[in-house]
């Protein structure tokens, strides 16, 4: 997709709104109101941002335990995620899922996933079943670094090779897998190097920054749509805040992560791209930050008045509800 | 002499103590270098046997068919599943190669490994990051599946396991690993099969597992007020079962109640109840009942949650309804 400077716009909205529901989310965590494990995506969202602005409303996306910005730049409500989190009734999942597990099935998002790799076969199935049903939807599967140790990417990958499915394959790479760097226990530094075993296009690009993400994307994307197949793309990427809350981070420096935050960050890197370019004008940032601000503020709100689930609700949505026999 | 420590202050204590004693023994698993794994249990081993802890990538069958493969080459290896949902991204290696080698090659492999499974809700992780698969284990023969509720036990149970010639599985309650409790000192270990009788009583047998061993403790104290002097039997290993403690408790108090965390449907406390009701049938006076979760996934919400996880009132009134 060509940028335009709306598109621009909408993407540069896009990552403040990952970054400002994040941090709200963090902040009501410290509060008490939102608990469990919460992976922040912040430091990433160019990623989230710069490939589903490649997709359509009906193409999939299967995301993974850092999936805030999966879901947001899919297009899922950013008041009803908040809910999800405060474990409310009201939430994208109803309070059954929480951080690790939204999904948004009306956005065919499939779905954030707790365990590590468990979305790259399911996202060549999904990639299957378009092809099956003769439409063109895409599927999009994000993942980290770690994941593609596992059985599983290599096994769903394959899959999606062999029958040369229409589906990409987002490998986040933020050099950390939980509290221990990427370099202590993997053997290749660049996971877009994998590619060459399906005899799949693998390409690396700079996560932090949107533009090439979005264009790397955007090919990926087209190929698979015109079933020229699968691509792996890499994005080298880096995580502002810890594994998930209350990590010391003993396993990497804070100047590391400044150094980062500093001159590395997706949001201000496109700022100055869009100034550049004369896309955006300062009051136009500033229109745009605070109406991100204002959403974030009513999905807290939203949240808070939003009841509890109730207990009949524990045993519901285990299997279909009964349904009458003919 | 005894010494506090917490649960997983005693495993660590097992650790260090048996990789002294014992050069074949290594730890592997995620982040056990870097952090000393979630619940800091590996702490201090990279530094003091750093020839024997592999720090490894995500990758749970390859993690577990390493270790299947070293205990089948002589060595003992301890192997850390962070979460013990993620054992089933290994369970061919659990259930077709741990398990079954030593009965498919006619006794000739032996597969001594420990899997060590942290499990149960902990802080509010939802359904991927809580279960508690006992009963998987448990029908799957050639496996051993121990379940410490108290720091004491947690160290003389792990040192059994890590000496013992055959897989364990090792059940971890998150909940419980900064619960404090006497240890003794010296080599102190506990023989797998061997249940425990926590508190006598007279009028009814609460078998539990794990954290509903204390639960059952705090509910046979409320259930005095009653006029019910309760027995607590903690079953601490469930494969292979002390049916004949289980049973002489149960024979002599003619009720029991049998308590777990997981969902009792298929559980380790029905295979338990089964047991009890074949042996038991005469002496009984009522219904062997089971405490336990729902049979659901465990949801995300506090407010769901609380509805799930079984506790002390569950099992008092358990315990009245047998009486009845
Ligand atoms: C199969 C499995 N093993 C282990 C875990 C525990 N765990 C959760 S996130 C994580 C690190 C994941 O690293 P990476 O894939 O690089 O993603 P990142 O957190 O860096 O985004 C681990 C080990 C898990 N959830 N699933
Ligand atoms: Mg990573």
């Amino acid at each position: 997709m060509a940028l335009s400077p709306e598109l621009c716009k909408k993407m540069y909205t896009d990552m403040w709104r990952i970054r400002l529901f994040e941090e709200e989310a963090n902040r009501q965590t410290s509060l008490g109101s939102v608990v469990g494990a919460l992976h922040m995506y912040c430091g990433e969202e160019a990623v989230a941002v710069g490939v589903c602005s490649n997709l359509r409303d009906d193409d999939y996306v299967l995301g993974t335990h850092r999936s805030h910005g999966h879901c947001l730049a899919k297009g899922a409500e950013s008041h009803r995620m908040m809910a999800e989190l405060f474990g409310k009734a009201t939430g994208t999942c109803g309070g059954k899922g929480g951080s690790m597990h939204i999904a948004d099935f009306s956005l065919n998002m499939l779905g954030a996933n707790g365990i590590v790799g468990a979305g790259i076969a399911p996202a060549t199935g999904a990639a299957l079943a378009s092809k099956l049903r003769g439409t063109d939807q895409v599927s999009v599967c994000f993942f980290g670094d770690g994941a593609a140790a596992r059985g599983t990417f290599h096994e769903g990958i394959g899959l999606g090779a062999l029958w040369k499915l229409p589906v990409v394959y987002v490998c986040e790479n933020n050099q950390y897998q939980q509290w221990v760097p990427r370099m202590n226990v993997a053997v290749l530094d660049s996971v877009a190097d994998m590619a060459g075993s399906y005899a799949i296009p693998g390409v690396s690009v700079d996560g932090q920054n949107l533009v090439e993400v979005h264009e790397v994307a955007g090919e990926a994307v087209e190929r698979a749509r015109k079933g020229g197949g699968p691509t792996l793309i890499e994005a080298r990427t880096y995580r502002f805040y810890g594994h998930s809350l209350g990590d010391e981070e003993q396993y990497r420096s804070s100047e590391e992560v400044d150094e980062m935050r500093t001159n590395h960050d997706p949001i201000q890197t496109f700022l100055s791209t869009m100034m550049e370019q004369g896309w955006l004008t300062e009051e136009e940032d500033t229109e745009i930050q605070n109406q991100v601000k204002d959403e974030i503020a009513e999905a807290v709100r939203f949240a808070e008045e939003s009841p509890y689930p109730t207990p009949d609700n524990v045993t519901t949505d285990v299997l279909a509800p009964e349904q009458e026999v003919a | 002499m005894m010494r506090t420590l917490t649960f997983s202050e005693a495993l660590r204590e097992a650790l260090h103590e048996e990789m002294e004693r014992d050069e074949t023994i290594f730890v592997i698993g995620e982040d056990v270098i870097t952090h000393g794994g979630p619940y800091k249990v590996t702490d201090g081993i990279a530094e003091r046997f750093p020839e024997r802890i592999f720090e490894t990538p995500i990758a749970e069958a390859g993690i577990m068919g390493v270790g299947v493969g070293a205990a089948m080459a002589g060595m003992n290896p301890v192997v850390e599943i962070m979460y013990m949902d993620f054992v089933t991204c290994a369970m061919d290696e659990v259930v077709n190669q741990a398990a079954k080698m030593r009965y498919m090659t006619g006794g000739q492999a032996s597969v001594p490994m420990v899997i060590r499974l942290p499990c149960g809700v902990g802080r509010l992780l939802a359904a991927q990051h809580s279960q508690i698969m006992e009963s998987w284990f448990m029908h799957v023969p050639g496996l051993q599946v121990v379940v410490p509720s108290t720091p004491g036990d947690a160290k003389g149970l792990l040192k059994s396991a890590i000496r013992s010639p055959d897989p364990v599985l090792f059940f971890e309650y998150k909940r419980i690993y900064t619960s404090t409790g006497e240890v003794p000192d010296g080599d102190h270990t506990i023989p797998i099969g061997q249940a425990k009788i926590c508190r006598e009583g007279e009028d009814a047998t609460v078998v539990a597992i794990g954290p509903m061993v204390q639960k059952s403790l705090e509910a046979a104290v409320l259930l005095e007020d009653d006029g019910y002097d309760v027995e607590v039997v903690d079953a601490r290993s469930l494969s292979p079962l002390d049916t004949e403690t289980i049973c002489e408790s149960v024979s002599r108090t003619g009720h029991a109640v049998v308590c777990g965390e997981d969902s009792s449907f298929a559980g380790a406390a029905s295979e338990i109840a089964a047991v009890i009701g074949e042996n038991c049938f005469r002496d009984l006076k009522g219904p062997v009942v089971r405490v336990g979760s729902p049979h659901v996934p465990m949801p995300f919400s506090s407010e769901l949650v609380k509805h799930v996880v079984p506790e002390v009132p569950d099992i008092t009134e358990a315990v009245s309804r047998v009486m009845m």
